[in-house]
């Protein structure tokens, strides 16, 4: 049977609100509509606490809309999240520190009833792509900030889910370091050719991954601006390249009318 | 191997013998009423004159602290499990926990007495169980439920049921903290056993042994007695250690710093 997936994820009147009714209410998000095509690298980006994080956990089926629909690979967002249609990553690594490295990779695997064996021939695969093989045996803690991000990429990858979705997953990294993540995760999204949503609160690295910069506006949490990319194949030179910075101005205009605005 | 074990107990042994030395030389010189406290020597003497007798105490009331032990660490930890687990769990029986440990336990020891029998083990078990229990369900619970959220997250993303999240996340997280807890509980169960033994139970415990010479103003028998009971608390505290370090071999073997 050959299906036709238009859309990796369809978002349509989505609201969101935390403790709805008390004092302590939160508009979160309010009205957002949002397709996002398959093998699309999409970021969002705005202010602290305009919703980025939750619009990304709606979309994981992580917590649920107050009001609209998510749509995953034609499916509700529950049904993509029981088959393991997501792949996810986070600022912090949430390795598990009693597990070495490989028995992190495999630990999705494992859950989905794999062979030793196979498991052990995904980590060694998905240790290769993050350039990590020779810490396969190491515990987390013997690992740095950016080696820990790539194992939990890695681990996100291990049992090729069709949409990786991260949320700041490099924003507590420095600078070099950063660069140097997200030309590898160019490279993966390359070699894999998955769908990828990305939380960020940076312009250029959002600028930098991206095809769609999605800008988002904060109090209630809407989708200000969606900004297309075209900056083709990234190289060292594009964040040098006029182009780029035009682009950058670009979601840095959007921001500060919002940021105005609001 | 032998001789990072000696440099890191050198410190200790140091301080120990240093103290001891003290106490010794401070009796030996200002000779104050021999009977209040007898100096190191004559301790040691005395534990090796009353060897078997003293072995023998030690077993009886080492099998109470056994006992004891293992079962207030099994049900801390179901209690834990239950808790961490189950809504309803954490609604009953945390409170029922926390009155539980409210209770002057060892004031129990004359009641258990009579409803178990004077002479019965059952009652200083339970003494030692429901000491032990709750040092254990407090820590066990605590490394239960203080699970980051990125894990859960995560293990949700996986579609990990809530028994594999437990098993696969829960459990692991919550070892050093039962560990922490085994080590606090090993000596409540020896301190349990001993002052439960006061109130009745085998005549041939460490308890009745100390209680007996004491009586007869056999102060130095008595401190024999004592010096057993604390060898019993000291190795059951180096085989939890022991435990701990040979089921989390994550864990990075504690540095030696300094010179
Ligand atoms: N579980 C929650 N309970 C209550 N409020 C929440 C919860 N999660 C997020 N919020 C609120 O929703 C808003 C958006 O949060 P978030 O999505 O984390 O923003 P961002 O990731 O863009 O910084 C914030 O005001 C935050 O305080
Ligand atoms: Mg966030």
């Amino acid at each position: 049977m050959t299906e036709t997936v238009s859309c990796a994820v369809s978002i349509s009147g989505l609201s969101k609100v935390f403790n709805a009714g008390k004092p302590n209410e939160v508009r979160a998000l309010e009205d957002i509509d949002l397709a996002i095509d398959e093998g699309t690298f999409v970021s969002l980006i705005g202010p602290s606490g305009c919703g980025k994080s939750t619009l990304l956990r709606l979309i994981g089926a992580l917590t649920h809309p107050t009001a609209g629909e998510v749509c995953v690979n034609d499916k509700s967002a529950d049904q993509a999240r029981l088959d393991r249609d997501y792949g996810m990553a986070f600022q912090t690594s949430g390795l598990f520190k009693w597990r070495s490295v490989t028995e992190n990779i495999e630990l999705p695997l494992q859950l989905m009833g794999w062979s030793k064996q196979e498991r052990k021939d995904r980590a060694a695969e998905m240790l290769d792509l993050v350039k990590l093989s020779e810490f396969a045996d190491h515990y987390p803690r013997e690992m740095s900030g950016g080696m820990r991000q790539r194992v939990a990429i890695a681990r996100a990858l291990s049992f090729r889910p069709s949409l990786l979705l991260m949320d700041e997953p490099f924003g507590a990294l420095d600078e070099m370091t950063r660069e140097h993540m997200q030309t590898e995760v160019l490279d993966i999204w390359k070699k894999t050719e998955k769908t990828i949503v990305f939380v960020t609160h940076s312009i250029p690295e959002a600028v930098f991954l991206s095809e769609r910069v999605i800008v988002m506006s904060p109090r209630p949490g809407r989708i200000a601006a969606d900004i297309p990319v075209d900056l083709g194949e990234r190289v060292f030179e594009t964040r040098e390249a006029p182009e780029f910075f035009e682009c950058i101005t670009e979601v840095r205009e959007a921001l500060r009318f919002e940021g105005n605005a609001g | 191997m032998i001789s990072r074990f000696v440099r890191s107990a050198a410190p200790a042994l140091i301080v120990g013998l240093g103290g001891l030395l003290l106490w010794e030389v401070t009796l030996q010189v200002l000779q104050p009423e021999g009977f209040v406290l007898p100096p190191p020597s004559e301790i040691i003497r005395a534990f090796f004159a009353d060897f078997d007798e003293i072995w023998v105490a030690t077993k009886n009331t080492g099998f109470i602290v056994v006992t004891g032990l293992v079962g207030g660490v099994i049900l801390g930890v179901v209690w834990a499990l239950l808790v961490s687990r189950f809504r309803l769990a954490n609604e009953t029986l945390t409170p029922l926990a926390i009155a539980l440990n409210a209770i002057p336990i060892i004031a129990l020891a004359p009641i258990f007495n009579a409803w178990f029998g004077l002479l019965s083990p059952v009652s200083n078990q339970s003494i030692v169980v429901i000491l032990v229990f709750f040092p254990v369900f407090i820590n066990t619970t605590k490394g239960l439920t203080e699970v980051g959220d990125t894990e859960i997250e995560l293990m949700r993303s996986y579609a990990a049921s809530e028994w594999e999240i437990a098993r696969l996340v829960r459990v692991p997280n919550a070892m050093p903290f039962f560990f922490t807890s085994l080590k606090i509980a090993s000596s409540l169960a020896v301190i349990g056993a001993i002052v439960a033994e006061y109130f009745g139970g085998r005549q041939d415990a460490l308890g009745p042994l100390i209680v007996q010479n004491a009586g007869l103003t056999r102060y130095t028998q008595a401190w024999a007695a004592v010096l057993a009971g604390s060898l019993m608390g000291i190795v059951l505290y180096l085989l939890s250690g022991a435990f701990e370090r040979a089921s989390m071999p994550w864990r990075p073997a504690p540095e030696t710093t300094g010179s």
